[in-house]
Protein backbone atom coordinates (compact mmCIF):
# COMPACT_ATOMS: atom_id res chain seq x y z
CA UNK A 1 0.00 0.00 0.00
CA UNK A 2 3.04 2.24 -0.05
CA UNK A 3 3.55 2.45 -3.78
CA UNK A 4 2.37 5.89 -4.78
CA UNK A 5 2.62 5.28 -8.49
CA UNK A 6 -0.53 3.51 -9.37
CA UNK A 7 -0.85 2.25 -12.87
CA UNK A 8 -4.59 2.23 -13.27
CA UNK A 9 -4.16 0.58 -16.63
CA UNK A 10 -2.70 -2.49 -14.99
CA UNK A 11 -5.42 -2.23 -12.40
CA UNK A 12 -7.68 -3.24 -15.30
CA UNK A 13 -10.79 -1.51 -16.46
CA UNK A 14 -10.01 1.69 -18.25
CA UNK A 15 -8.66 3.75 -15.37
CA UNK A 16 -8.79 7.48 -15.12
CA UNK A 17 -5.83 9.61 -15.96
CA UNK A 18 -5.09 11.58 -12.83
CA UNK A 19 -5.62 10.04 -9.47
CA UNK A 20 -6.65 12.92 -7.32
CA UNK A 21 -8.36 12.55 -4.03
CA UNK A 22 -12.10 12.50 -4.51
CA UNK A 23 -14.02 14.84 -2.25
CA UNK A 24 -16.82 13.23 -0.24
CA UNK A 25 -19.43 15.39 -1.95
CA UNK A 26 -18.36 13.88 -5.26
CA UNK A 27 -18.75 10.38 -3.88
CA UNK A 28 -22.46 11.14 -3.49
CA UNK A 29 -22.54 12.08 -7.18
CA UNK A 30 -20.92 8.77 -8.13
CA UNK A 31 -23.37 6.90 -5.93
CA UNK A 32 -26.33 8.57 -7.63
CA UNK A 33 -24.88 7.94 -11.07
CA UNK A 34 -24.34 4.30 -10.12
CA UNK A 35 -27.94 3.97 -8.94
CA UNK A 36 -29.14 5.42 -12.22
CA UNK A 37 -26.87 3.05 -14.14
CA UNK A 38 -28.09 0.00 -12.24
CA UNK A 39 -31.68 1.03 -12.94
CA UNK A 40 -31.01 1.61 -16.64
CA UNK A 41 -29.18 -1.74 -16.97
CA UNK A 42 -32.17 -3.47 -15.42
CA UNK A 43 -34.74 -1.80 -17.68
CA UNK A 44 -32.53 -2.33 -20.71
CA UNK A 45 -32.64 -6.01 -19.71
CA UNK A 46 -28.94 -6.35 -20.59
CA UNK A 47 -28.57 -8.03 -17.18
CA UNK A 48 -30.69 -10.93 -18.39
CA UNK A 49 -29.10 -14.28 -19.25
CA UNK A 50 -31.98 -14.73 -21.70
CA UNK A 51 -31.10 -11.52 -23.57
CA UNK A 52 -27.42 -12.47 -23.73
CA UNK A 53 -28.34 -15.85 -25.20
CA UNK A 54 -30.63 -14.14 -27.70
CA UNK A 55 -27.71 -11.89 -28.69
CA UNK A 56 -25.15 -14.66 -29.13
CA UNK A 57 -27.69 -16.59 -31.19
CA UNK A 58 -28.35 -13.53 -33.39
CA UNK A 59 -32.08 -13.85 -32.82
CA UNK A 60 -32.85 -10.25 -31.99
CA UNK A 61 -31.49 -6.84 -32.91
CA UNK A 62 -32.14 -5.52 -29.41
CA UNK A 63 -28.73 -6.04 -27.74
CA UNK A 64 -26.89 -4.86 -30.84
CA UNK A 65 -29.10 -1.78 -30.98
CA UNK A 66 -28.39 -1.05 -27.32
CA UNK A 67 -24.62 -1.50 -27.51
CA UNK A 68 -24.38 0.24 -30.88
CA UNK A 69 -26.41 3.29 -29.86
CA UNK A 70 -24.53 3.46 -26.54
CA UNK A 71 -21.20 3.59 -28.40
CA UNK A 72 -22.46 6.22 -30.86
CA UNK A 73 -23.83 8.38 -28.06
CA UNK A 74 -20.61 8.05 -26.07
CA UNK A 75 -18.42 8.74 -29.14
CA UNK A 76 -20.34 11.91 -30.02
CA UNK A 77 -20.14 13.06 -26.40
CA UNK A 78 -16.39 12.38 -26.19
CA UNK A 79 -15.78 14.19 -29.48
CA UNK A 80 -17.76 17.21 -28.25
CA UNK A 81 -15.89 17.24 -24.95
CA UNK A 82 -12.55 17.13 -26.79
CA UNK A 83 -13.54 19.82 -29.24
CA UNK A 84 -14.82 22.23 -26.62
CA UNK A 85 -11.94 21.54 -24.22
CA UNK A 86 -14.46 21.17 -21.44
CA UNK A 87 -13.19 20.86 -17.88
CA UNK A 88 -14.67 18.55 -15.33
CA UNK A 89 -16.77 19.85 -12.45
CA UNK A 90 -13.87 18.91 -10.20
CA UNK A 91 -11.72 21.32 -12.23
CA UNK A 92 -9.50 18.88 -14.12
CA UNK A 93 -9.04 18.96 -17.85
CA UNK A 94 -10.75 15.93 -19.29
CA UNK A 95 -8.52 13.32 -20.86
CA UNK A 96 -9.12 9.67 -21.68
CA UNK A 97 -5.83 7.79 -21.46
CA UNK A 98 -5.30 5.57 -24.47
CA UNK A 99 -4.58 1.94 -23.79
CA UNK A 100 -1.19 0.74 -25.05
CA UNK A 101 -1.58 -1.85 -27.78
CA UNK A 102 1.56 -3.89 -27.10
CA UNK A 103 1.34 -7.19 -28.89
CA UNK A 104 -2.43 -7.10 -28.53
CA UNK A 105 -2.44 -10.62 -27.11
CA UNK A 106 -3.86 -9.58 -23.76
CA UNK A 107 -6.89 -8.02 -25.47
CA UNK A 108 -7.53 -10.97 -27.76
CA UNK A 109 -6.93 -13.68 -25.17
CA UNK A 110 -8.38 -11.85 -22.17
CA UNK A 111 -11.33 -10.72 -24.25
CA UNK A 112 -12.06 -14.26 -25.38
CA UNK A 113 -11.84 -15.63 -21.84
CA UNK A 114 -14.21 -12.92 -20.63
CA UNK A 115 -16.54 -13.70 -23.54
CA UNK A 116 -16.78 -17.31 -22.42
CA UNK A 117 -17.72 -16.15 -18.95
CA UNK A 118 -20.14 -13.56 -20.29
CA UNK A 119 -22.14 -16.22 -22.13
CA UNK A 120 -22.03 -18.69 -19.23
CA UNK A 121 -23.11 -16.29 -16.46
CA UNK A 122 -25.15 -14.15 -18.82
CA UNK A 123 -23.61 -11.15 -17.14
CA UNK A 124 -20.67 -8.81 -17.43
CA UNK A 125 -19.29 -7.18 -14.25
CA UNK A 126 -21.85 -4.35 -13.93
CA UNK A 127 -24.85 -6.63 -14.41
CA UNK A 128 -23.42 -9.13 -11.90
CA UNK A 129 -24.02 -6.53 -9.22
CA UNK A 130 -27.29 -5.28 -10.69
CA UNK A 131 -28.53 -8.90 -10.65
CA UNK A 132 -27.86 -9.18 -6.92
CA UNK A 133 -30.04 -6.09 -6.52
CA UNK A 134 -32.63 -7.76 -8.73
CA UNK A 135 -32.95 -10.59 -6.26
CA UNK A 136 -30.70 -13.14 -7.99
CA UNK A 137 -28.75 -13.57 -4.78
CA UNK A 138 -26.70 -16.53 -5.99
CA UNK A 139 -24.77 -14.02 -8.09
CA UNK A 140 -22.93 -13.19 -4.86
CA UNK A 141 -21.11 -16.46 -5.52
CA UNK A 142 -20.39 -15.37 -9.11
CA UNK A 143 -18.90 -12.12 -7.78
CA UNK A 144 -16.68 -14.00 -5.30
CA UNK A 145 -15.64 -16.30 -8.12
CA UNK A 146 -14.90 -13.30 -10.36
CA UNK A 147 -12.72 -11.84 -7.59
CA UNK A 148 -10.88 -15.16 -7.44
CA UNK A 149 -10.45 -15.00 -11.21
CA UNK A 150 -9.02 -11.49 -11.06
CA UNK A 151 -6.70 -12.52 -8.21
CA UNK A 152 -5.45 -15.57 -10.10
CA UNK A 153 -4.75 -13.33 -13.09
CA UNK A 154 -2.68 -11.08 -10.81
CA UNK A 155 -0.78 -14.15 -9.67
CA UNK A 156 -0.19 -15.57 -13.16
CA UNK A 157 0.46 -12.23 -14.79
CA UNK A 158 4.27 -12.48 -14.91
CA UNK A 159 3.94 -15.75 -16.83
CA UNK A 160 1.25 -14.69 -19.31
CA UNK A 161 1.87 -13.12 -22.71
CA UNK A 162 0.69 -9.53 -23.02
CA UNK B 1 -47.28 5.23 -11.33
CA UNK B 2 -46.36 5.60 -14.97
CA UNK B 3 -45.98 2.23 -16.62
CA UNK B 4 -42.67 3.05 -18.35
CA UNK B 5 -40.92 2.91 -15.01
CA UNK B 6 -41.31 -0.84 -14.76
CA UNK B 7 -41.61 -1.99 -18.33
CA UNK B 8 -38.65 -2.88 -20.51
CA UNK B 9 -37.25 0.13 -22.35
CA UNK B 10 -36.78 0.03 -26.13
CA UNK B 11 -33.19 -0.27 -27.34
CA UNK B 12 -33.13 3.29 -28.71
CA UNK B 13 -33.89 4.64 -25.24
CA UNK B 14 -31.75 2.26 -23.20
CA UNK B 15 -28.68 2.38 -25.46
CA UNK B 16 -28.19 6.17 -25.59
CA UNK B 17 -28.88 6.39 -21.84
CA UNK B 18 -26.10 3.85 -21.20
CA UNK B 19 -23.79 5.80 -23.52
CA UNK B 20 -24.43 9.01 -21.57
CA UNK B 21 -22.65 7.57 -18.51
CA UNK B 22 -19.37 8.09 -20.38
CA UNK B 23 -19.66 11.91 -20.58
CA UNK B 24 -21.40 12.06 -17.20
CA UNK B 25 -18.40 10.52 -15.41
CA UNK B 26 -15.90 12.51 -17.45
CA UNK B 27 -17.69 15.75 -16.68
CA UNK B 28 -18.23 14.92 -13.02
CA UNK B 29 -14.62 14.15 -12.23
CA UNK B 30 -12.57 13.15 -15.29
CA UNK B 31 -13.39 9.52 -14.61
CA UNK B 32 -13.37 6.89 -17.32
CA UNK B 33 -16.43 4.66 -17.32
CA UNK B 34 -15.38 1.05 -16.69
CA UNK B 35 -16.76 -1.44 -14.21
CA UNK B 36 -14.28 -4.31 -14.14
CA UNK B 37 -11.48 -2.24 -12.57
CA UNK B 38 -13.53 -2.63 -9.40
CA UNK B 39 -12.66 -6.32 -9.25
CA UNK B 40 -9.00 -5.31 -9.00
CA UNK B 41 -9.81 -2.60 -6.46
CA UNK B 42 -11.61 -5.19 -4.33
CA UNK B 43 -8.66 -7.59 -4.62
CA UNK B 44 -6.34 -4.74 -3.63
CA UNK B 45 -8.59 -3.93 -0.67
CA UNK B 46 -9.23 -7.46 0.56
CA UNK B 47 -6.28 -9.66 -0.35
CA UNK B 48 -3.42 -7.95 -2.19
CA UNK B 49 -0.94 -10.56 -0.95
CA UNK B 50 2.44 -10.03 -2.50
CA UNK B 51 1.01 -9.53 -5.97
CA UNK B 52 2.35 -6.43 -7.65
CA UNK B 53 -0.92 -5.90 -9.55
CA UNK B 54 -2.81 -5.25 -6.32
CA UNK B 55 -0.20 -3.21 -4.45
CA UNK B 56 -1.65 0.25 -4.94
CA UNK B 57 -3.77 2.74 -3.08
CA UNK B 58 -7.20 1.40 -4.02
CA UNK B 59 -8.97 4.18 -2.14
CA UNK B 60 -7.29 6.84 -4.21
CA UNK B 61 -7.59 4.98 -7.49
CA UNK B 62 -10.93 3.32 -7.16
CA UNK B 63 -13.08 4.47 -4.26
CA UNK B 64 -15.21 6.55 -6.62
CA UNK B 65 -15.76 3.50 -8.82
CA UNK B 66 -16.58 1.20 -5.90
CA UNK B 67 -19.15 3.75 -4.75
CA UNK B 68 -20.54 3.81 -8.31
CA UNK B 69 -20.69 0.00 -8.21
CA UNK B 70 -22.56 0.03 -4.89
CA UNK B 71 -25.01 2.33 -6.65
CA UNK B 72 -25.42 -0.21 -9.47
CA UNK B 73 -26.53 -2.79 -6.92
CA UNK B 74 -28.97 -0.34 -5.33
CA UNK B 75 -30.27 0.68 -8.77
CA UNK B 76 -30.93 -2.97 -9.55
CA UNK B 77 -32.78 -3.30 -6.26
CA UNK B 78 -34.94 -0.27 -7.01
CA UNK B 79 -35.72 -1.55 -10.49
CA UNK B 80 -36.67 -4.94 -9.08
CA UNK B 81 -38.98 -3.44 -6.50
CA UNK B 82 -40.23 -0.69 -8.80
CA UNK B 83 -42.87 -2.81 -10.40
CA UNK B 84 -44.26 -6.23 -11.16
CA UNK B 85 -41.72 -8.80 -12.29
CA UNK B 86 -42.08 -9.52 -15.96
CA UNK B 87 -41.03 -12.27 -18.21
CA UNK B 88 -38.20 -11.19 -20.49
CA UNK B 89 -39.77 -11.05 -23.94
CA UNK B 90 -37.12 -12.96 -25.85
CA UNK B 91 -37.76 -14.13 -29.39
CA UNK B 92 -39.62 -17.35 -30.06
CA UNK B 93 -36.53 -18.86 -31.73
CA UNK B 94 -34.44 -18.27 -28.62
CA UNK B 95 -37.12 -19.86 -26.46
CA UNK B 96 -37.18 -22.91 -28.67
CA UNK B 97 -33.40 -23.18 -28.73
CA UNK B 98 -33.18 -22.86 -24.96
CA UNK B 99 -36.03 -25.29 -24.37
CA UNK B 100 -34.04 -27.81 -26.40
CA UNK B 101 -31.21 -27.31 -23.91
CA UNK B 102 -33.51 -27.99 -20.99
CA UNK B 103 -34.39 -24.43 -20.00
CA UNK B 104 -38.14 -24.28 -19.43
CA UNK B 105 -38.59 -21.61 -16.77
CA UNK B 106 -38.69 -18.22 -18.46
CA UNK B 107 -39.74 -16.19 -15.42
CA UNK B 108 -37.43 -13.54 -14.07
CA UNK B 109 -34.20 -12.15 -15.50
CA UNK B 110 -32.20 -15.38 -15.32
CA UNK B 111 -33.36 -19.00 -15.56
CA UNK B 112 -34.11 -20.62 -12.22
CA UNK B 113 -32.73 -23.90 -13.54
CA UNK B 114 -29.26 -22.34 -13.38
CA UNK B 115 -29.21 -19.34 -11.07
CA UNK B 116 -30.53 -20.38 -7.69
CA UNK B 117 -28.63 -21.53 -4.59
CA UNK B 118 -30.11 -24.96 -5.09
CA UNK B 119 -28.93 -25.14 -8.72
CA UNK B 120 -25.40 -24.33 -7.55
CA UNK B 121 -25.11 -27.95 -6.49
CA UNK B 122 -25.80 -29.17 -10.03
CA UNK B 123 -23.11 -29.28 -12.71
CA UNK B 124 -24.91 -26.80 -14.98
CA UNK B 125 -25.55 -24.37 -12.14
CA UNK B 126 -21.95 -24.63 -10.93
CA UNK B 127 -20.54 -24.04 -14.41
CA UNK B 128 -22.87 -21.07 -15.03
CA UNK B 129 -22.19 -19.33 -11.72
CA UNK B 130 -18.78 -20.40 -10.45
CA UNK B 131 -16.88 -21.22 -13.65
CA UNK B 132 -18.56 -18.39 -15.55
CA UNK B 133 -17.85 -15.90 -12.77
CA UNK B 134 -14.21 -16.96 -12.59
CA UNK B 135 -13.78 -16.49 -16.36
CA UNK B 136 -15.40 -13.05 -16.15
CA UNK B 137 -12.94 -11.99 -13.44
CA UNK B 138 -9.88 -13.53 -15.06
CA UNK B 139 -10.74 -12.39 -18.58
CA UNK B 140 -11.57 -8.80 -17.71
CA UNK B 141 -8.39 -8.43 -15.67
CA UNK B 142 -6.29 -9.93 -18.47
CA UNK B 143 -8.02 -7.81 -21.13
CA UNK B 144 -7.91 -4.75 -18.85
CA UNK B 145 -11.59 -4.03 -19.32
CA UNK B 146 -15.06 -5.37 -19.89
CA UNK B 147 -18.13 -4.38 -21.85
CA UNK B 148 -18.14 -0.91 -20.29
CA UNK B 149 -14.41 -0.12 -20.40
CA UNK B 150 -13.72 -1.60 -23.83
CA UNK B 151 -16.97 -1.97 -25.77
CA UNK B 152 -18.32 1.43 -24.74
CA UNK B 153 -15.58 3.75 -23.41
CA UNK B 154 -12.81 2.31 -25.58
CA UNK B 155 -14.73 2.08 -28.85
CA UNK B 156 -16.16 5.57 -28.29
CA UNK B 157 -12.55 6.80 -28.06
CA UNK B 158 -11.61 4.82 -31.22
CA UNK B 159 -9.04 2.63 -29.54
CA UNK B 160 -7.71 -0.40 -31.41
CA UNK B 161 -7.03 -2.44 -28.22
CA UNK B 162 -10.72 -2.14 -27.34
CA UNK B 163 -11.79 -3.27 -30.81
CA UNK B 164 -9.56 -6.36 -30.47
CA UNK B 165 -11.04 -7.01 -27.02
CA UNK B 166 -14.61 -6.72 -28.33
CA UNK B 167 -13.86 -9.24 -31.09
CA UNK B 168 -12.55 -11.49 -28.32
CA UNK B 169 -15.76 -10.99 -26.27
CA UNK B 170 -17.79 -12.27 -29.19
CA UNK B 171 -15.44 -15.09 -30.09
CA UNK B 172 -15.63 -16.35 -26.51
CA UNK B 173 -19.37 -15.76 -26.23
CA UNK B 174 -20.12 -17.64 -29.43
CA UNK B 175 -17.84 -20.51 -28.44
CA UNK B 176 -19.57 -20.83 -25.06
CA UNK B 177 -23.04 -20.56 -26.62
CA UNK B 178 -22.54 -23.11 -29.38
CA UNK B 179 -19.99 -25.52 -27.93
CA UNK B 180 -19.94 -25.35 -24.14
CA UNK B 181 -23.58 -24.68 -23.21
CA UNK B 182 -24.97 -27.59 -25.28
CA UNK B 183 -22.64 -29.96 -23.41
CA UNK B 184 -23.15 -28.47 -19.97
CA UNK B 185 -26.91 -27.91 -20.25
CA UNK B 186 -28.00 -30.61 -22.59
CA UNK B 187 -25.66 -33.51 -22.32
CA UNK B 188 -25.29 -34.04 -18.62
Amino acid sequence: MTTPSVSTFDGCGAGSSEQQKVRPAFLAVYLLLGIAFGFVLSRAEVISWFRIQEMFRFQSFRMYGIIGSAVVTAAISVALIKRTGLKSVSGESIAIPRKPLGSGIRYAAGGTIFGLGWALTGACPGPLFALIGNGVSVMIVAVVSALAGTWVYGWLRPRLPH
Amino acid sequence: MATWIYKEWPWYVAGPLIGLFVPALLIAGNKVFGISGNLSHLCAAIAPGKLELFRYDWRKAGLWNLVFLAGVLIGGFLAFHGGPAQEIAISAETRTALARLGIHDFHGVAPHELFTWHALLTLRGFVSVVVGGFLVGFGTAYAAGCTSGHAISGLANFELPSLIAVFGFFAGGLAATYFILPIVLGGL
